[in-house]
């Protein structure tokens, strides 16, 4: 019962939230010099009076901003999140043929990077000192500080390149006429080297942080305890020292996993996948007001959705924590 | 095959190999194939009549069309329209169409749709066409197949306006009466050209598959087009690279990349194909403030700037270096006019003479210049830039924007220096007229007379120029023209740009026009190998 009333007031304030992100990024996104007609007029290489002031109200920017940001927050209310006048398309419809492509690159790249890295980080944590530690903590290191286009250019270059194992950019095989398991393994096969591009750095957050929040573990009393009851060593490691570890990685995961929906701009860039984040960048450049406040919205939406379900998870991986008021 | 190419001993042997049977393959391009091209960025529309873009027209050239299209000299060539006259007074262009067109909805082509395409969509809609059709008095559609422009005085150049981007033929059916820019069809281009819209995955591909219905019979040869959209420059010369990807055009392939790309033996490089668009980069000074003001200033800069330099080490040897406001690529070019060498001796006496001492820094002036927002390429010309003007003793100090930020400053006046790049159209009453004349300086739009520059004979001259109809009477205007432009200076120009194109070696007949890649592509054929 308190868990659904704890649920219900972070709804409500998540709404309050939204509401605000949307006002804000609406007036911000006005203050950058420039508007789509402008951007259009600046691609096409011809502009007149004429084409600019119709485009201008075509997308509505000849009526006076308050009442813009009325009918869109009113638009949004219902559901509506407008039309990107630039691609002449409902922004509903643009995002969600994004959200897919976005969400097996990122959930892919979020898994692997978790399960490895934490496994990186135990395995460091339980060889402290010994060389396969300072393995770990050198690959972690390495990916951490490596610009990720850098790595996935270095990917590119060796595996679809040199070697030819593995396509170096796009989803599936465009053409291939490709239906049912053959189709996934063809996608599979396309995420291989973008996935492991955005784990990699991940991973290292990751393995760093379960390597440092074991350490501080182990030395506590109550695994001392445990060591003095005559308890095996793997059971303490797990049943002691993760589960108490595992909380920052937890709130890290938590935190990353909000992101999860706004893709990667590098890595969609540089493998021409097609997801939400290079959408996102340009749409900046172009000034797509309505689809880039329809990114935005998504995204804060997510962020929101991810924080609460983050504290639900906490309360039951450590029951010490109560979902409060 | 015009273009000479290098075989290898392996390609040698294989053409012998072939010979007996050669001919036919030679001669008689084969049925089907599927190219796959680069595309970058990707297209906001493929209806070509509301977007100007480098993109829209590359995808849509293919499923548009207009009355002409333009050989590499810029000679009018068959499109819609196979045959066509001008009357001796230059005030009559009769255009007769092929017979037998159909709209890729199956419904036929006629006259009608040229009448309502020059007379209420491209007057509606299109920012560079309009004022071209509006010197129509009249245009009528005597018969299903002939459509007849009466000017209202002579204007040579209107010959020159159609190609797919400048003047694309639409569907009256699908567009009378409706709201252009909001018609769902812009959704689903209907047009007459050789290919049609299959599939558009945004982010990802768009799909083109033959046109089986198109009207010059047996073609296209390729079954299908996909353009791949490949944000990233490094990703684009690997998808060359591998195979995965058979042309690239524009800017697709970075200058540096240029060299290594072209040694490789499945890929051919050409320059051609963009002789209609004929794009020129220059230095724009805002003639408003001071010292730019001042033509000593002007002249100073353009002899402290090595332009052998911006196209050996910035283009890396590709494009030819400007010589005056018209590109040499576009009638009416004249390269008897005063030049501008590298001279920095002549460059400070100048700048002595305008009173410009050097202070205690070294520094005679401050300007601030716009780098122009369209890639790489342009913040290395700023940084060149920046170098070569501070051994006269000006500093420059760059400023950088998004396409938005750059074009809101520029058409608004509110700047200093800036790079400019612009396509001259095929014509200089289309492409360069519109830069210096007064009638043009309008405050909030791109591309007109932005730097404000004015001259009371340069403005008799090109209206003139113009509406004359004496082709040596015409050149004579455009020479003093040249003439009295590069002796003012308004814009330093520097380099008429070269793009590399790069075809994988297995297509044939890619580039056949002074259009280039934007072409319709229905003579690309493919080879087996």
């Amino acid at each position: 019962m308190q868990r659904l009333q704890f649920i219900a007031q972070r709804v409500v304030k998540g709404i309050v939230v939204l509401l605000g992100i949307i006002i804000l990024n609406f007036l911000l996104i006005r203050m950058a010099p420039g508007d789509p007609a402008s951007v259009m007029a600046g691609e096409a290489g011809a502009a007149d009076e004429v084409f600019m002031s119709q485009l201008r109200k075509e997308f509505g920017l000849d009526r006076p901003l308050h009442e813009q940001l009325a009918v869109y927050v009113k638009n949004v209310v219902t559901l509506d999140l407008g039309y990107s006048y630039r691609q002449q398309r409902p922004v509903a419809d643009l995002l969600l043929e994004r959200v897919p492509a976005t969400l097996l690159l990122t959930g892919t790249a979020f898994l692997l990077s978790l399960v490895v890295g934490v496994l990186l980080g135990i395995l460091a944590a339980s060889r402290v000192g010994q060389w396969s530690d300072s393995l770990v903590t050198v690959i972690a290191l390495f990916f951490y500080a490596t610009p990720i286009f850098w790595v996935g250019l270095m990917g590119i270059l060796l595996f679809s390149v040199t070697l030819g194992w593995l396509p170096s950019f796009g989803m599936y095989t465009v053409g291939g006429k490709l239906t049912g398991a053959a189709f996934a393994l063809d996608v599979l096969h396309h995420l291989i080297l973008p996935a492991i591009t955005l784990a990699l750095f991940h991973m290292a957050v990751y393995a760093r942080m379960t390597r440092a929040s074991m350490l501080e573990m182990r030395d506590q009393d109550f695994v001392r305890t445990a060591h003095a009851k005559g308890l095996r060593e793997g059971r303490i490691v797990r049943i002691h020292v993760l589960r108490n570890a595992i909380l920052p990685v937890i709130t890290m995961a938590g935190v990353k996993a909000g992101y999860l929906i706004g893709g990667s701009i590098v890595v969609e860039t540089v493998f021409a996948w097609p997801g939400i984040g290079r959408l996102a960048f340009e749409t900046v450049m172009q000034r797509d007001y309505n689809l880039l406040l329809g990114v935005f919205i998504l995204t804060s939406f997510m962020v929101i959705a991810v924080n609460l379900i983050t504290d639900i998870i906490y309360s039951f991986v450590d029951p010490r924590i109560e979902l409060g008021q | 095959m015009p273009t000479k190419r290098f075989l290898t001993p392996l390609a040698l042997s294989a053409m012998l190999l072939l010979l007996p049977g050669a001919p036919a393959d030679a001669q008689q391009p084969q049925r089907g194939g599927t190219l796959s091209s680069i595309i970058s960025p990707e297209p906001p529309t493929l209806m070509i009549g509301i977007s100007q873009t480098t993109p829209t027209a590359i995808v849509a050239g293919k499923i548009y069309e207009s009355l002409l299209r333009y050989s590499t000299d810029l000679k009018p060539m068959p499109g819609l329209a196979k045959s066509w006259e001008i009357s001796a007074d230059g005030r009559t262009y009769t255009f007769r169409l092929h017979e037998n067109v159909k709209w890729h909805d199956g419904q036929p082509f006629t006259a009608e749709d040229v009448v309502f395409t020059a007379t209420k969509y491209l007057i509606e809609v299109h920012p560079r066409s309009r004022p071209i059709m509006q010197r129509a008095e009249s245009v009528t559609a005597p018969d299903r197949n002939t459509v007849v422009f009466q000017l209202k005085e002579p204007f040579a150049p209107f010959i020159m306006a159609w190609e797919p981007s400048t003047a694309p033929i639409v569907p009256k059916h699908i567009y009378d009466g409706t709201n252009y820019r909001n018609n769902p069809a812009n959704q689903t281009p209907i047009g007459t050209g050789p290919f049609k819209l299959q599939e558009w995955v945004r982010g990802s591909h768009i799909h083109l598959v033959r046109n089986d219905e198109y009207w010059q019979p047996g073609k296209p040869y390729l079954d299908a087009i996909y353009y791949r959209v490949l944000p990233d420059a490094g990703a684009r010369v690997v998808a060359m690279e591998t195979g995965q990807t058979h042309l690239s055009a524009f800017a697709d392939i970075e200058t540096f990349e240029v060299p290594r790309l072209k040694a490789l033996p499945h890929l051919e490089l050409t320059t051609k194909g963009y002789e209609y668009l004929a794009q020129m980069v220059w230095l724009d000074f805002n003639l408003r403030n001071p010292p730019m003001n001042d033509r000593r200033f002007r002249q100073a800069v353009y002899y402290a700037m090595d332009r052998d330099f911006i196209r050996d080490r910035i283009w890396f040897g590709l494009g030819k270096i400007a010589t005056g406001p018209i590109h040499s690529s576009i009638p009416h070019y004249d390269a008897n006019v005063p030049k501008y060498p590298l001279d920095l001796k002549k460059s400070e006496q100048l700048l002595d003479e305008m009173g410009l001492k050097r202070g205690a820094d070294g520094v005679r002036v401050r300007v601030t210049l716009d780098a122009l927002p369209y890639g790489d390429i342009y913040k290395r010309l700023a940084e060149y830039t920046k170098q070569a003007l501070a051994r006269v003793g000006i500093e420059v100090t760059i400023r950088t924007s998004d396409v938005a930020g750059w074009g809101d400053r520029v058409r608004n006046w509110d700047y200093e220096m800036t790079h400019q790049v612009l396509s001259q159209l095929g014509h200089p009453a289309l492409g360069v007229s519109r830069l210096y004349i007064t009638s043009n300086i309008r405050k909030g739009v791109l591309f007109s007379n932005v730097n404000g520059y004015t001259n009371p004979r340069i403005d008799e001259l090109f209206g003139k120029a113009a509406v004359a109809v004496e082709p040596a009477e015409i050149q004579a205007m455009y020479s003093e023209i040249q003439r009295i432009l590069v002796e003012d200076v308004p814009v330093a120009w520097l380099l008429e740009l070269e793009f590399p194109t790069f075809i994988n070696k297995q297509f044939r007949n890619v580039i056949t026009s002074g259009i280039g890649v934007r072409d319709n592509f229905a003579d690309v054929h493919m080879v087996r190998q």
